[in-house]
């Protein structure tokens, strides 16, 4: 990491733990509980929102001195939507399955509060290139977090890890029943409190 | 501040610049997309009349079109059950009440069975899929989903194999030969039922709508499955 600036290297590791979108600010809670009923949907999804983030910052940020003030919010969801729209339209050609799994929730990143929040907080007062890691890092610490509820619901509601079947037939066989409350919307809730929970513990961060 | 020339010539050039991009690039996408949509169908066909894949070694969307266009034969019935010369692919399934189409699965001219499509209400959404009939006109083949939007876990349950499974074997033609469709249960159906298949828990809406919108869609096809059945 030495080739960055230390203020390069916050903005992309500040959003990774320190300050994540999801577990801290409580920001992009609707897409993080509909598509992490497994984990493929999760990845795909977590692709989804880095890479729009990453560019929508970065083209953001180098006409941030040209958008005029009065509007500058429809510029940037003019932006974010065509690259949403972009996003959408390849993964129906390229990951149709995936694509038909993620439905709506692919374009309903335009309204994901990340996006929109990233552009307006950091892409239209920094340089391109910190602009860029900002919505790297912040994508990453919302997949990161995406991933790892989608992890223990596909474990615990299917028990299977990215498809693949890991609890043994013979655990089934003693009585164990996979937890029907994991697929449905609850179990994300569940889940996301006690990451929640877990990451204040562990930053030791209070709130008032 | 920027002078409101500036502001509306800049949201001109934007809206133009970004729009033109989204054009050029749906439109250098649609042909894969609209490919995907046809293999996909195609897939779901095949899956409902037998044709399994593979999980280990999954069908490219080559394979699909080949064994699609080698075992499956798909024509468009009229509203008394006799062969048209139009293209299926020109009809709706779901709104079209005059043209029908099917999709008969053929091995050396053989009819190995047909497959048929069905649409209509769950709780939340409309479901599309298609429902398979063994030679005989009488008894299920084999039935599938591709796109729902009912509950994961809960009426999401009618694209899992279990569900499915159950309705293999079963007869939507009772014994003095009416339609009579077939029943999902709540819980457990009767084994010796011929006519039954388990329900989903939970899942009430969903599994009336199924069964009420398969005896319409079987309605349609009712004078050809009819022809077949008098010989």
């Amino acid at each position: 990491m030495a080739i960055l600036d230390k203020k390069s290297k916050v903005a992309l590791t500040d959003p990774l733990m320190k300050n994540n979108p999801i577990s801290l600010q409580v920001l992009g809670i609707c897409s993080a509980l509909a598509v992490t009923v497994q984990l493929n949907t999760a990845v795909v999804m977590t692709l989804a929102v880095v890479s729009v983030l990453s560019v929508s910052n970065t083209v953001i940020s180098l006409l941030r001195t040209m958008i005029p003030g009065k509007v500058r919010i429809i510029v940037q969801l003019s932006v974010i939507a065509t690259l949403v729209i972009l996003t959408d339209q390849i993964l129906q050609a390229y990951m149709y399955d995936i694509s038909k799994q993620l439905s709506v929730f692919v374009a309903l990143i335009i309204t994901n509060c990340i996006v929109m929040g990233r552009a307006e907080a950091f892409a239209m007062q920094n340089p391109p290139g910190k602009s860029f890691l900002d919505g790297f890092g912040n994508g990453l610490g919302y997949g990161g977090i995406l991933i790892s509820v989608a992890f223990f619901r596909e474990l615990l509601g299917n028990g299977s890890i990215y498809g693949y079947n890991v609890i043994p037939e013979s655990l089934y066989a003693a009585g164990y029943q996979n937890m029907g409350i994991m697929v449905l919307s609850p179990g994300a809730f569940i889940i996301l409190g006690l990451i929640v929970w877990v990451h204040r513990i562990a930053s030791g961060i209070k709130e008032d | 501040m920027h002078s409101n020339r500036y502001t509306i010539g800049f949201m001109a050039i934007v809206t133009v610049l970004l729009g033109s991009f989204l054009s050029v690039a749906a439109g250098s996408l649609k042909d894969m997309q609209d490919l995907n949509v046809e293999n996909d169908s195609k897939k779901n066909i095949l899956a409902c009349l037998g044709f399994k894949e593979d999980s280990e070694n999954p069908w490219s969307p080559e394979d699909i079109q080949n064994i699609f266009n080698k075992n499956i034969n798909s024509i468009v019935l009229d509203i008394r059950g006799n062969k048209t010369s139009i293209d299926p692919k020109t009809v709706d399934a779901e709104t079209d009440l005059q043209n029908f189409p099917i999709y008969i699965s053929k091995v050396d001219d053989e009819v190995q069975g047909y497959a048929i499509p069905i649409s209509g209400k769950g709780l939340w959404s409309t479901l599309y899929g298609y429902f398979a009939i063994e030679p005989d006109g009488i008894t299920a083949k084999g039935i599938t989903f591709y796109a729902h939007k009912e509950t994961p876990g809960l009426g999401g349950e009618v694209d899992k194999a279990w569900f499915q499974n159950n309705f293999i074997g079963k007869k939507f033609i009772n014994e003095n030969g009416d339609l009579v469709g077939i029943k999902v249960v709540k819980g457990k159906a009767d084994p010796s039922s011929y006519y039954e298949v388990d329900g989903i828990s939970g899942a009430t809406v969903t599994s009336k709508g199924l069964e009420s919108f398969l005896v319409d869609d079987l309605k349609k096809y009712e004078p050809f499955f009819k022809n077949i059945r008098e010989g």
